[in-house]
């Protein structure tokens, strides 16, 4: 079977340092694939790459069989490439719907479309849609972001990616902000979305998280991925080990590191 | 125990029902202090001509009215712009290098034997063209270049100061046609009161001497075309993507690039747009004066910047509004007009203004802290 996403011998590089070496992932259909790693390993660049957020300076991105140049992040958005990003890049002076639509409003338009004016009702009746799917309730859907607690931030943040449909979806840290029952959302969320096939990237620091959603686990330390296990394989201690450097299996996978 | 949670459930609800009202006095208090600064004035210049002058006239309405129409189409591309996290420093000197700009295109044309309406609609759309052309570069240089907008702005104010001198010489651009004095200060209507008197539309009665000097112009020309674009991008900012998009790129630009908003071209758009509304303003100034002036601009434009502030635009970006300007440059007018009529020394103006522009801010700023309102990004 062809991978949905397929990122072969990627590097990124801020001025002297290399925050992402070499590195290569493959992602199929209805995966869900941990990335993990010590702060600064370098996942937060290689997802950036991924979404277009950063330009790779080497190496390819393949999306469905096909050579994926994004140069701006709403290239990959295009492609079907949804990013809840750890600062979750909300608008806090914006509403709730106005959010999940930002750069996608609806419009309505007049004069035989010479004017355009937004569309608030259709876009607050699918906001209402989206978050009630995820069980996740707000009484006005013009309320302010920067009115909300950092758990609601994270549902608009979520909703708002699964509204467009991904046919990948990238979560980093997404249960950070949240309470518990969040958190037992967004695991379930997670499955729903194996089961619709649509594969997910998920970047967490907490391994049992990882453990409990994951098919696989890909470990990164200093820019480098050090291991690439399947989660029924493997343990939390072990995992660790390869976080800390303690394990490196990068000399036996395919690409060499370079320098 | 049950009386101890009721207790605390009602502590929760009075001081919900506290942060409510400190948002609801927020939101109007710049309306209840221009109301209040209108009653004001309306009875302590009666008491003190003793019943002669009368502040609530049409006449000193209509004076208001003109006073502000440069004020506030500084303040309404200043809006969008401040808005958008920016500033623009250059509109005055650009305002006066419109006006410049505007009268020495109809002396040459009117020369040249063209037709005066011709003249002056060529007049009035190079002012504005000149205007724009330093908005662009600001938009390009802050956009693309990324040099905070306070510098590239303080520096086109400059250059445009300049340019505006060259091509005046320092003086007033005169001999302009007839036309030019109509365009900045006829009416849509014309009042005369008293007997024989009457409403008269587009057209002034064809009187003389006294009942001219009674005769109230309302809503002049410059009026009219400051308030048709005021409602232009009243309808803009608030009900299209447009602006929605200024308000994304000021609230966290980051989240604006990652959705796909074309942000340096919204930028450029909006320094350009700030730049044609005071171009407008110049053009209008050349009219109201029959003449191009390249100083006009630069007193007004700390006002305009001080309207906006008053309307409750942030200077962090993200947070303004068309009406609250419109507001703010109400109350700087009235003010001004208020003090005048009130024989106080006209210089107490501008500490009354920089007085509310400080209590503006902290007002939003208790708000912000009562409220307990977290920026984000």
């Amino acid at each position: 079977m062809e991978a949905m996403l397929s990122v072969r011998n990627l590097v990124k590089r801020f001025g002297g340092l290399v925050a992402v070496n070499r590195v290569g992932l493959e992602i199929n259909a209805g995966e869900v694939v941990g990335l993990v790693g010590d702060n600064a390993a370098g996942k937060s660049t290689l997802i950036k790459c991924i979404s277009g957020v950063y330009q790779a300076d080497e190496g390819e991105i393949s999306f469905q069989g096909q050579r994926a140049h994004f140069a701006r992040p709403i290239d990959a958005r295009q492609a079907g490439i949804e990013t809840i990003y750890q600062d979750l890049a909300l608008a806090g002076n914006l509403g709730i719907s106005a959010n999940i639509f930002l750069g996608r409003e609806v419009k309505t338009k007049y004069l035989g479309g010479l004017v355009h004016t937004l569309n608030e009702n259709l876009m607050n009746t699918a906001s209402k849609k989206v978050l009630d799917a995820l069980d996740i309730r707000f009484a006005n859907f013009s309320e302010k972001i920067e009115k909300l607690s950092g758990g609601q931030r994270q549902a608009v943040a979520i909703g708002r990616a699964m509204y467009w449909e991904a046919k990948l979806m990238i979560m980093d840290e997404p249960t950070n902000n949240l309470g518990v029952i969040e958190q037992r959302k967004v695991l379930d969320l997670i499955g729903r979305l194996r089961s619709e096939r649509v594969p997910v990237i998920l970047i967490s620091h907490t391994l049992p998280d990882v453990f409990a959603v994951t098919d696989r686990i890909i470990v990164m330390h200093r820019g480098r991925k050090v291991a690439e296990k399947r989660t029924g394989d493997t343990n939390s201690q072990e995992i660790v080990q390869y976080m800390v450097g303690a394990l490196d299996d990068s000399a036996r996978m395919s690409a060499p590191p370079s320098e | 125990m049950a009386l101890r949670s009721g207790e605390s459930s009602s502590l929760a609800t009075t001081s919900d029902r506290k942060k409510q009202l400190v948002v609801a006095f927020s939101r109007v208090w710049a309306w209840v202090f221009l109301t209040g600064l209108i009653i004001f004035f309306a009875i302590s210049v009666s008491i003190q001509s003793g019943g002669d002058v009368n502040f609530l006239t049409i006449r000193n309405s209509q004076n208001i009215l003109m006073a502000i129409v440069p004020v506030l189409l500084m303040g309404l591309g200043q809006t969008f712009v401040v808005i958008a996290a920016g500033i623009d420093l250059s509109v005055g000197w650009v305002m006066g290098l419109a006006s410049v700009v505007s009268a020495l295109v109809i002396v040459d044309l009117v020369e040249r034997g063209t037709s005066e309406t011709l003249a002056i609609a060529i007049g009035c759309l190079a002012g504005i063209l000149a205007a724009m052309l330093p908005g662009v570069v600001n938009g390009v240089i802050i956009a693309k270049l990324r040099i905070p907008s306070f510098i590239v702005t303080l520096g086109m104010s400059f250059i445009a100061r300049g340019v505006a001198f060259l091509l005046s010489g320092g003086n007033v651009v005169g001999g302009q046609p007839q036309g030019v004095r109509h365009l900045g200060n006829e009416a849509l209507f014309y009042l005369i009161s008293g007997p024989g008197g009457g409403l008269y539309f587009l057209r002034p009665p064809a009187v003389t001497g006294e009942a001219l000097r009674q005769m109230d112009r309302i809503f002049q020309w410059p009026v009219v075309i400051a308030f048709v674009l005021l409602l232009v991008m009243l309808f803009v900012l608030r009900k299209t993507q447009f602006g929605r998009h200024v308000y994304a790129i000021g609230g966290n630009r980051e989240a604006a690039l990652r959705a796909g908003i074309p942000v340096d071209r919204h930028l450029i758009v909006l320094y350009t747009l700030s730049a044609a509304t005071a171009g407008i303003a110049g053009v209008l100034t050349t009219a109201r004066f029959s003449g191009g002036s390249s100083i006009a601009g630069d007193p007004l434009l700390l006002s305009s910047i001080a309207a906006v502030i008053i309307g409750g635009a942030s200077m962090y970006g993200g947070h303004g509004s068309v009406s609250g300007t419109l507001i703010g440059a109400l109350i700087i007018a009235v003010m001004t007009t208020g003090l005048v009529m009130l024989n106080v020394q006209p210089f107490w103006q501008y500490i009354v203004v920089g007085i509310i522009v400080i209590l503006a801010v902290l007002i939003d700023q208790a708000r912000d802290i009562i409220v307990g309102r977290i920026e984000t990004g």
